[in-house]
């Protein structure tokens, strides 16, 4: 339990990290940015629009820092993001609410999926060792990592989206239907995913098989494997029981630190796709200077990974009783 | 990233310390490059990183145009005259594509560089020094290494427009560097009890010297293990952030080309080439390092090196294990 | 398992059973390395009597426990078994499958290994291991598997309470005694250990090891025990046998080995051995080490560091001579010369 209790205590600390550093950054900058947005926008935006993004980037305002920082705290934990400068006058959280789904769907799904399948492809492949799976896929699939998340969406995008016409390849949806929750709708959604889902598994799957791979070979070399062997268990049971469930684990912190990787994938995925997720979205923020957009989704994004994180600590915990008791 | 297990009987690991007495970090390259000759994956690694290495050296060798000359027809496909054709804004594709190997390079290996650099001092410091020092810097590291790196490496570069390339490799390396530091700290650690460094601790040498010549020679496995991967993760990084038009858009480079691409929307154009080719340059790049990491990770840990597949059915079950058991 | 109790007795009373329950034949294995082959084990022969207590010892890399796994045909790559034969109760193990090889693992033939730490698996409780190699033959009922378990537990003094413990909750000589637990599950007919006491403290070896030679005369199976502790084991072993890079160098009972070792090697590791009685005598140890055994020396691998080496030591191979009721394999002791002339 007490390591459980410390993992906690780092996801609060290093939450506080991240909303600290979103705060402090623009105002870090050499000229605060702000400063040149405000000029940007001057005369195209109220005075009560301005004087927000004064007050939210400390431009002109009376307060010391101390201040400027509790009103920022108070104003996220009150879910107040601030206003969009893209989408003016809509505010920045009601913006991301329309979008947090499809990548949540898009880029949630496919990693737990490339995670899922890669760990057992690595398995056999390490399992059976000299059999075709593990002369073939460690080179393929080492190539393929290094392949970037984009080049693998253009091409899907040109040979099944262009060429032959087989799916859509802009948009998480006909722009011309609204969302609802009608059967239709959805059909149209999961067909305008797939390949971005696609792109995303192809080039995020060879790390899994390959990190899985080499610490069952490791793992298979441990002693309690070749006791496993002494007692005449059967070959299934031994790379499970034994030496899967063990060789998992350091994968596990493995996925952990993976997530925030994963993150920035699915960004370049959603850009080429122009799939309206969060990804999209902050490269849009991006394109318009929309600095209260684009704090609020890397706020946004910095939390789902401390998330991911924790989780992936809990599995630890209940997979692996060392944890557990050593705390 | 390297596992530093024990070798098979007789053969220590390169790079790795034996008790007793430490593997000079000379012996250690020797041996790495006779590995790298024969293992098939470093050897096309290297190859690859040698051609790519000599474009951006010699540019001018192999590509006679001027990359961002606009005098050319606009959109032209594969030619004689223009082997991947030209942009739509008539630069000959080619050219770009080999000029811009230098930029690209540079980022890959000037970054990896630093972020080692950086790791090395930041692991080290942290797993040797420990205390309070170990506790404020792994901190650091840690949230580092938890914060998605390429939406905050967006957010930093689009408060600073216009970036430049030192710009950008010093973003990517202070984003960078923790996962790297966060390994080196936890090998420091484990070998910070040895016995050979408590001789040394005795004989009366100062921490420096401990550190430079004891500590970091036994680690060179590790060193290029993590160079290695920052340098596929930094050109991927570098080239992802200029396709969002977050680089110089002028500068010439694999990522600037697909952003140029994709603003002409050069795939819905049929203007394949410009929009395929720095992708594949990129993914050719990053596949060289790597395979050179992969390969690394054989050599420094031999239960990982590649058991040959045998048509072995038809023997016995005694010669079948025996074939099996062949390493390579 | 009320039938195997009932087996034990008879055995127990009605005597051993005949025939020697293990003969290992010409025994080799090599690692295949990058600087060439390693004969690690070279030609290794013995007979084991059922029932009998057997000690190898040797220094570290002299292929005892490379030996040992050949024999239960556990060796990994890059090990390699190059030759020779281990009739098991009659049935040659080497040229047998893994499915066929299953049936006898564990339930005549158990293997305790050095590190208990290394060798349980550390993500499951020590009962859910001994379920394990029940379940794997044929033992299904829960009742039967919980009242097994709890009675090899208690066989070697340790609370049933713990079937529910990790390996990590639990001190080091007791998990030592719950693998041997382990491997008595079946009351095999042999069990072959790997240094099992190495990593105890000197009073706690010495009860692990009157523990095991208690278990032995009680249930009546073979032990083959490896160990570079050559005076802990001759308190409890019937025969001894003394390896050198890979070869046999002597081998006989006991007492024979032990009182008057022949081999110049044997000799040199007991006066290694400081005798709490008697007079003083300067301790000496055996210069030099071992050879490189990806290319041993042309004649007696012992030649370099012997300190009666002659020149026909170094000429060619040494085969085992019979002195006595002991195999040496010494030229001058084979041929009548004692080892101190």
């Amino acid at each position: 339990m007490r390591f459980l209790l410390r993992r906690a205590a780092f996801f609060v600390l290093t939450l506080w990290a991240c909303v600290t550093l979103n705060f402090l950054l623009p105002r870090l900058m050499p000229g605060n940015p702000a400063i040149a947005l405000l000029a940007k926008f001057h005369g195209r935006l109220s005075p009560v629009a301005l004087k927000a993004i004064e007050i939210a980037f400390g431009v002109n305002t009376k307060q010391n820092l101390a201040a400027q920082y509790i009103g920022y705290l108070h104003d996220l934990v009150t879910g107040n993001l601030g206003t969009s400068l893209t989408f003016f006058p809509t505010p920045v959280s009601v913006v991301i609410r329309g979008a947090i789904l499809y990548t949540l769907g898009l880029v949630g799904v496919t990693t737990i999926l490339a995670f899922i399948l890669g760990t057992l492809i690595g398995i056999v492949g390490a399992w059976r060792r000299g059999g075709w799976l593990d002369s073939i896929l460690p080179p393929v699939f080492v190539i393929t990592s290094a392949i970037p998340y984009f080049w693998v969406g253009m091409l899907l995008i040109l040979v099944f989206g262009i060429q032959l016409h087989w799916f859509p390849y802009d948009f998480a949806y006909d722009p011309s239907l609204s969302p609802s929750l009608s059967p239709s709708f959805i059909g149209n959604v999961i067909e305008h995913s797939i390949l971005p889902a696609v792109a995303i598994l192809i080039t995020s799957i060879g790390g899994w098989i390959l990190t899985m791979r080499n610490t069952m070979i490791t793992t298979l070399a441990e002693d309690y494997v070749k006791m496993a062997r002494a007692k005449g268990l059967s070959g299934r049971r031994i790379m499970l029981d034994y030496a899967a469930r063990n060789a998992i684990l350091p994968n596990l912190s493995g996925f952990a630190m993976s997530v925030g990787f994963i993150v920035s994938g699915a960004v370049l995925v959603e850009f080429v796709f122009n799939y309206n997720g969060l990804g999209y979205l902050l490269v849009q923020a991006l394109d318009a200077e929309d600095y209260p957009l684009m704090q609020a989704l890397f706020l946004l994004i910095t939390v789902a990974v401390l998330v991911a994180i924790l989780l992936a600590d809990i599995v630890t915990a209940i997979l692996d009783p060392r944890t557990r008791s050593a705390g | 990233m390297a596992i530093l297990t024990g070798a098979a009987l007789g053969e220590p690991a390169p790079g790795v310390a034996q008790p007793g007495g430490q593997a000079h970090a000379g012996q250690a390259i020797a041996r790495i490059w006779r590995a790298i000759r024969s293992n098939k994956k470093a050897f096309a690694g290297a190859v690859l990183l040698a051609i790519f290495t000599f474009l951006a050296i010699f540019p001018w060798a192999i590509a006679r145009d001027n990359p961002q000359a606009e005098i050319y027809g606009r959109s032209l496909g594969p030619s004689a005259a223009h082997w991947l054709g030209t942009t739509s804004y008539g630069q000959d594709l080619f050219a770009q594509a080999v000029w811009g190997t230098r930029e690209t390079l540079i980022i890959a290996v000037v970054s990896g560089a630093l972020s080692t650099f950086l790791s090395v001092i930041m692991g080290l410091a942290a797993g040797y020094l420990g205390g309070t020092w170990d506790a404020v810097l792994n901190f650091i590291t840690d949230v580092l290494l938890v914060v998605p790196t390429f939406p905050l490496l967006i957010i930093i570069v689009a408060y600073l427009p216009g970036i430049g390339v030192p710009g950008l490799i010093a973003v990517l390396v202070v984003t960078g560097y923790s996962y790297g530091a966060r390994q080196l700290r936890a090998q420091t650690l484990s070998i910070r009890s040895r016995d050979y460094l408590e001789a040394a601790r005795v004989r009366g040498e100062r921490s420096i010297y401990v550190i430079m010549v004891e500590i970091i020679p036994s680690m060179t496995s590790l060193i290029v293990a993590t160079f290695l991967g920052t340098a596929v993760y930094n050109v991927l990084a570098a080239a992802g952030l200029q396709f969002l038009g977050l680089g110089n858009p002028d500068s010439v480079s694999w990522g600037t080309m697909l952003y140029w691409a994709q603003n002409n929307e050069a795939l819905q154009t049929d203007q394949y080439m410009w929009a395929l080719i720095p992708g594949a340059l990129i993914g050719l790049l990053g596949a060289a390092f790597a395979l050179l990491n992969y390969a690394f990770d054989e050599i420094s840990n031999p239960a990982l090196a590649r058991v040959p597949i045998t048509r072995t059915r038809h023997l016995n079950p005694v010669m079948r294990r025996l074939s099996a058991n062949r390493a390579d | 398992m009320r039938t195997g109790q009932t087996e034990q007795l008879d055995v127990g009373l009605a005597g051993r059973k005949t025939g020697p329950v293990l003969e290992v034949r010409d025994l080799s294995v090599c690692y295949q390395t990058k600087r060439g082959t390693v004969r690690a084990v070279e030609d290794v022969s013995f007979d084991l009597a059922s029932g009998e207590f057997l000690g190898i010892v040797g220094e570290s890399g002299c292929g005892k426990s490379t030996l040992l796994f050949a024999i239960a045909q556990l060796l990994s790559p890059p090990a390699v078994l190059d030759g020779g034969s281990v009739t098991f109760q009659g049935t040659d193990l080497v040229n047998l499958t893994e499915d066929q090889l299953a049936s006898i693992r564990w339930k005549k033939l158990s293997v305790v290994m050095q590190s208990a730490m290394n060798a349980l698996n550390p993500v499951k409780t020590i009962g859910a291991q001994f379920t394990d190699a029940m379940r794997a033959h044929g033992v299904r009922s829960k009742e039967e598997i919980t009242q097994r378990s709890v009675e090899v537990l208690r066989m070697v003094g340790i609370d049933p309470v713990h079937l529910n413990s990790y390996a990590h909750q639990l001190s080091g000589g007791m998990r030592q005694r719950s693998m041997i637990a382990m491997a008595l599950l079946f009351t095999p007919d042999l069990v072959i250990m790997d240094e099992p006491t190495s990593a105890l403290d000197v009073v706690a070896q010495r009860s692990l090891m009157i523990q095991i030679k208690e278990l032995q005369q009680q249930l009546g199976f073979a032990i083959i025990f490896v160990t570079h502790d050559m005076s802990l084991v001759s308190h409890f072993s019937d025969r001894l046998m003394v390896m050198y890079a890979g070869q046999v160098a002597e081998l006989g009972s006991t007492r024979s080995v032990f009182d008057s070792p022949r081999h110049p090697y044997s000799v040199g590791l007991l006066d290694a051995f400081p005798s709490i009685r008697g007079p003083k005598v300067p301790l000496t140890g055996i210069p030099g080490s071992p050879p490189d055994l990806a290319r041993p020396p042309e004649g007696c691998r012992f030649a370099p560091r012997c300190p009666q080496v002659q020149d026909r030591c170094k000429e060619a191979p040494v085969r085992l001579y019979h002195v006595e009721d002991v195999l040496v394999r010494c030229i001058r002791v084979g041929n009548g010369v004692g080892p101190g002339d």
